[in-house]
């Protein structure tokens, strides 16, 4: 009797949970679908009350259209290529700094560590204007360097992300290449990083994701047009002149959009994954 | 001990035991490979923290050197700078709303996840992906999806016979609209919730069955305690979020309707930016620092009975 009970109320519950599944991710996609919709409405179809759902016929010239309003693809490839700079400096610096943090044993090693983490806490506001003033100092205003450089330096949530895979690695495995005369470097390049492979690619997907979204830094440091990443052209855009044709709009931000969508779909798992391995787990 | 071999010994290592050789060349070790953190915290954290402090007390515009006035723009801004008021007083009625609906959003979507639903991993993407997306294109879509004649959401709020709002040019619900869009942005949050739900152990929830808890009991005195500490750990991430809420704003509203998004990294990078008052923005800045480290002290401390640390 009670496990029939069960049963039957636990499907009753699924079939409410899976409706009001259906009624929230409607509303989770709308913004993305009026998007769409919207970059591919000829002009004539934009206002209208009540609006058209799904234009007719599709006016794919929008696209272009945009992308003769700004140079766009530029600051697509100008995007492309921070983030890339940035993933390889963050691959770089968060592995070595991970492993000095986990597989390396030494004295005071876990009170640093706690200095990491406590960096955290520090909102990107107190330490901007500072560092405005030191990067105009060495002339890096107006270049790309600021947005790229303290990528190579580490962030306390890619060591920890890694710190956390690389504890999780057994000890027996470091100490039989230490007693064949491998070096911490060997050990680190040849048995470790290979290891890590999973959560390197968190890494790199995240570090990408932040670099192609970061605002505040582009706005700070770039004046001249020909630097300008995705998102700074896109705000500056939107931001310069009255625009009423959202279309254009709609098409370009659709632009800044697809990239990270097409990332997220093709490398879901590591995604998923990467929340777990923060360790973030109970 | 220490004259294990004088003649070998390095200056620096001479009266060392070879043990405490061993535990300072580790040292350099550990310390060779976390150099690149360390560059990092002295140049783009420790450094800016004290130079922020000291410009707090300067007035410093960029084509001068700092010049010391003392406390001056903290009593300027706690006493004679209503549009500093006006910014905090927004971020908190941001904070305040912001920060709890996103969270219960983000447990509610996870609890339904949890359920092992049809289409789970379809479902997953479509309430993640939203957070992920370049806040700037996000915003631009925002202004146009809550347009107030020809925004999706108008047209749809009409077919329902609700009233019409002007959202982003309204100063009353110019707000309430950002949250909105916050609240879309929660995927994330959700994620670890998800996480987090899938390790709380079965046998519980089997258990409080046998005793007859009903659904709402179970989720009260199981679900609850045994995800407490992620609970706290989203509460206080979103909450240092939302005190820099900023992106949303510029792009959007631009701190108006009549100031009503002006927020408080909205002003404080005007005044760094815009009006060049550098010594007055660090104020700010430290300010904020201030209040986010009270306020994360204060949570911890009033939730340490409740959180709930189970195994490891």
């Amino acid at each position: 009797m009670i496990a029939d009970l069960g049963i039957k109320r636990g499907s009753v519950n699924n079939a409410l949970s899976f409706i009001l599944l259906v009624v929230l991710s409607l509303a989770f996609i709308l913004p993305l679908f009026w998007m769409i919709t919207t970059s591919l409405k000829p002009i004539d179809q934009l206002l209208l009350d009540p609006p058209v759902w799904i234009p007719t016929p599709l006016e794919f010239a929008n696209y272009p259209s945009a992308l003769q309003e700004q140079p766009f693809l530029q600051y697509l490839g100008n995007s492309l290529q921070i983030g890339l700079a940035a993933v390889i400096g963050a691959l770089i610096s968060n592995s070595l700094v991970a492993y000095g943090f986990s597989r390396v044993e030494w004295k005071g090693r876990d009170a640093v560590f706690v200095l990491v983490l406590s960096t955290l806490m520090l909102p990107y506001h107190v330490v901007m204007i500072p560092l405005f003033v030191s990067f105009s100092k060495i002339g890096w205003v107006n270049t790309w360097l600021p947005l790229i450089v303290p990528a190579w330096l580490g962030h306390p949530f890619f060591i920890f992300m890694l710190r956390q895979f690389m504890l999780g690695i057994p000890k027996e495995l470091s100490e039989a290449t230490r007693i064949d005369g491998g070096s911490e470097w060997v050990l680190l390049t040849r048995i470790i990083l290979p290891l890590c492979k999973p959560a390197l690619a968190t890494v790199a997907l995240f570090q990408f994701i932040w670099s192609w979204n970061d605002f505040i830094g582009p706005l700070i440091y770039l004046n001249e047009r020909s630097l300008y990443p995705m998102s700074l052209g896109l705000a500056l855009y939107h931001n310069s002149q009255g625009i009423t044709d959202f279309s254009i709009l709609m098409a370009a931000s659709t632009m800044a959009v697809v990239p990270i969508i097409l990332i997220f779909f093709f490398m879901q798992r590591v995604f998923i994954q990467g929340i777990s391995l923060t360790g973030l787990k109970g | 001990m220490s004259a294990a071999n004088p003649l070998h010994a390095p200056a620096t290592g001479r009266g060392l035991s070879p043990r405490q050789k061993r535990e300072l060349r580790k040292i350099g070790v550990g310390l060779l490979f976390i150099s690149p953190w360390v560059v990092g915290f002295l140049a783009l954290n420790l450094y800016p923290i004290l130079a922020s402090f000291y410009y707090s007390l300067t007035r410093y515009s960029p084509i001068s050197a700092p010049r010391f006035i003392g406390l001056f723009n903290y009593e300027k801004l706690l006493y004679f700078d209503p549009l500093f008021i006006k910014a905090l007083t927004n971020t908190l009625y941001f904070v305040v709303f912001a920060v709890p609906l996103g969270n219960m959003l983000a447990l509610a979507l996870a609890v339904l996840l949890n359920q092992k639903v049809r289409g789970l991993s379809l479902f997953r993407t479509i309430f993640y992906l939203p957070s992920i997306l370049p806040l700037v294109a996000t915003s631009i879509v925002w202004t146009w999806l809550l347009h107030p004649q020809y925004g999706a959401v108008s047209v749809i709020m009409e077919g329902l016979g609700l009233p019409v709002i002007s959202w982003f040019s309204d100063p009353a619900w110019a707000k309430p609209a950002l949250i909105m869009m916050s609240m879309w942005g929660t995927g994330w949050m959700m994620l670890i919730y998800l996480a987090a739900l899938q390790d709380v152990p079965q046998e519980l929830y089997d258990v409080a069955s046998l005793d007859g808890a009903s659904l709402a009991r179970k989720f009260r005195h199981v679900t609850v305690p045994m995800i407490s500490p992620i609970i706290l750990f989203n509460t206080i991430v979103g909450l240092i979020g939302a005190f820099q809420y900023f992106t949303e704003a510029y792009v959007i509203t631009e701190g108006g309707p009549g100031d009503s998004t002006l927020f408080y990294s909205l002003y404080l990078f005007n005044n760094a930016f815009a009006y060049f008052k550098m010594g007055y923005a660090s104020a700010m800045a430290w300010l904020l620092f201030l209040v986010i480290l009270i306020l994360t002290f204060i949570i911890f401390r009033s939730s340490a009975k409740r959180v709930y640390y189970h195994g490891n």
